[in-house]
């Protein structure tokens, strides 16, 4: 695909939580997320009352947050989406915490946090590879 | 992180599926935690069990696990989300007991022990002090961090499973003694009475010194069940899952109290209470036993309802461990207790049983109980185990 000079690609260098390769569209937030309580298992749509992602649906995206928060049964939350067919395709984070760790290796969503979460916009292309995050606007 | 050989082995999948998932985790626990080695724990608690938190996806998970993974040191299990042998007459549907008994047979199939209970630590799980251990249910972590003295930090189900596969779990947080040191001091003014004062204690220091390590002064007479309603309380309201008392729990001789101090008056207490109850006068439920009844629990709530007769608006359950009641039945309480209308829920308890619908209020002893029965959807009250016994007599709070 061609592209204008006018676009910038990026790589961060990160560590790696849970393996793999993943690509999609970043959904991005500043806000922590708790998956216990504040997702939906079964429509992948955030719930939590007040916070910037409300009504957005996590399926396929990158989602991007600085850290997960909550109780520890958030974890299973992440594999049942993963289950359902509507996980998020991967997971970065500023700093991972251990509901998120638990989750995304249970379910094999590939995990990078000790990334600066500010640098990725909701809509930029992101590419998680192992350790490494390359970021296309 | 530092991998032995064997660890190493084990991270290769050469132990199979369950081990080699359960050393992804612990190793990618204790990279983010700074551990620089795995530990040996000598025993393991496993939360997660209700059907109600898990769905059918966390069932999938724990039999993906059970195919190959045994447990490598004693494992006991936290309350399901019903009685596993009396369910119908707590009012379980058939499916979701169905769906239980599958979760059960997941873990009997690991070589868990079927416990179902938050106090394993008076039913044969019991820690001694100083030893390491990866224990989920934060009561019990509180307890067996606080009140004997061994080390764990707050699991949660999956890191606990993880830790009993592999008998080991990162060597980081509670587990170092630099990081037990306590970081304020509580000093407490007000007399505590009964049990709910222990709640509502635990509720207004949990509030005040969030995520620290209370040191607290004031108190010189204390008890099994009182510290086991404290540790509840405690840490569900707010603080990390280890305290000092002066004089009554290990450690705290050689520790001094911090000079960041908050102190705890009377009208704490009360202010306590009065956050914890709503303004409801017809109680649907009792429940007794959040955390599970000790036997002595049980034999006082057997004296109390000796010749009386719940209301038939109420419903009276005593939560405890299947271990507890086989004792209850032979000490003739259980026989008191059914006769006077009280049910017992064993292997299941108010917090993760699926109440939500089924009541519009609750009495309780417990602070804890209280918090998770909002979450029910339940208006709640506390008080003593008298003030609960005469609701459940009467049909309603006076």
């Amino acid at each position: 695909m061609h592209r204008s000079s006018g676009e910038r690609k990026m790589e961060l260098k990160g560590r790696i939580i849970s393996k793999g390769v993943a690509e999609g569209e970043a959904l991005t937030t500043s806000q922590p997320i708790s998956f216990y309580g504040g997702v939906d298992p079964n429509t992948s749509k955030i719930i939590e009352k007040g916070h910037e992602l409300q009504g957005k649906e996590v399926k396929g995206r990158i989602l991007v947050f600085p850290n997960g928060k909550g109780s520890t049964v958030g974890s299973y939350t992440l594999y049942r989406m993963k289950k359902n067919g509507i996980a998020p395709a991967g997971i970065i984070n500023r700093e991972c915490e251990t509901v998120v760790a638990v989750g995304v290796i249970i379910s094999d969503i590939p995990c990078v946090d000790k990334i600066d979460v500010s640098k990725i916009r909701t809509g930029d292309q992101v590419q998680i590879k192992n350790g490494l995050v390359t970021i296309e606007e | 992180m530092y991998l032995t050989k064997e660890e190493e082995r084990m991270m290769d999948g050469e132990e199979g599926y369950a081990v080699k998932k359960s050393m992804e985790i612990l190793v990618a626990l204790g990279d983010i935690y700074g551990a620089e080695r795995l530990i040996e724990v000598g025993s393991v608690q496993v939360a997660g069990v209700s059907y109600h938190n898990l769905g059918d996806a966390g069932l999938g998970f724990l039999n993906e696990l059970a195919e190959d993974g045994t447990v490598k040191v004693l494992t006991t299990l936290n309350p399901a989300g019903m009685d596993l042998e009396d369910w119908k007459r707590l009012g379980i549907d058939a499916e979701f007991a169905r769906k239980q008994n599958l979760v059960i047979d997941a873990f009997k199939k690991m070589g868990i022990l079927i416990s179902c209970t938050c106090t394993p630590y008076l039913i044969g799980n019991l820690p001694i002090y100083g030893e390491h251990i990866a224990w989920s249910e934060s009561s019990a972590v509180t307890f067996v961090n606080s009140v004997i003295g061994a080390k764990t930090n707050r699991e949660g189900g999956p890191s606990a499973l993880a830790a009993a596969f592999v008998g080991k779990t990162p060597y980081y947080g509670l587990h170092l003694d630099e990081n037990r040191v306590p970081d304020t001091h509580v000093q407490i003014t007000t007399e505590l009475k009964n049990l709910p004062d222990w709640g509502a204690l635990g509720y207004s220091i949990g509030k005040r010194v969030e995520n620290k390590i209370p040191y607290i002064t004031g108190i010189t007479d204390a008890s099994l069940d009182k510290l086991k309603s404290f540790c509840a309380s405690v840490v569900t309201y707010g603080s990390k899952p280890l305290f000092y008392i002066n004089g009554i729990t290990p450690g705290s001789e050689r520790h001094r109290p911090p000079n960041e101090m908050i102190t705890i008056e009377d009208r704490d207490i009360k202010e306590a209470y009065e956050s914890i109850n709503d303004d409801v006068s017809i109680i649907d439920l009792v429940c007794v036993g959040c955390p599970h009844c000790s036997i002595k629990e049980i034999a006082e709530i057997a004296e109390l309802l000796n010749n009386k007769k719940i209301s038939s608006n109420t419903e009276f359950w005593v939560a405890c461990s299947r271990l507890m009641k086989q004792m209850a039945d032979k000490r003739g309480y259980t026989e008191t207790i059914e006769r006077a209308g009280g049910k017992f829920a064993c292997d299941t308890c108010m917090a993760v049983a699926p109440l939500k619908g089924r009541f519009r209020s609750v009495a309780t002893t417990s602070a804890k109980g209280c918090y998770y029965s909002r979450h029910n959807g339940m208006l709640t009250k506390m008080g003593s185990l008298e003030e609960c016994i005469e609701a459940a007599v009467r049909g309603r709070w006076s």
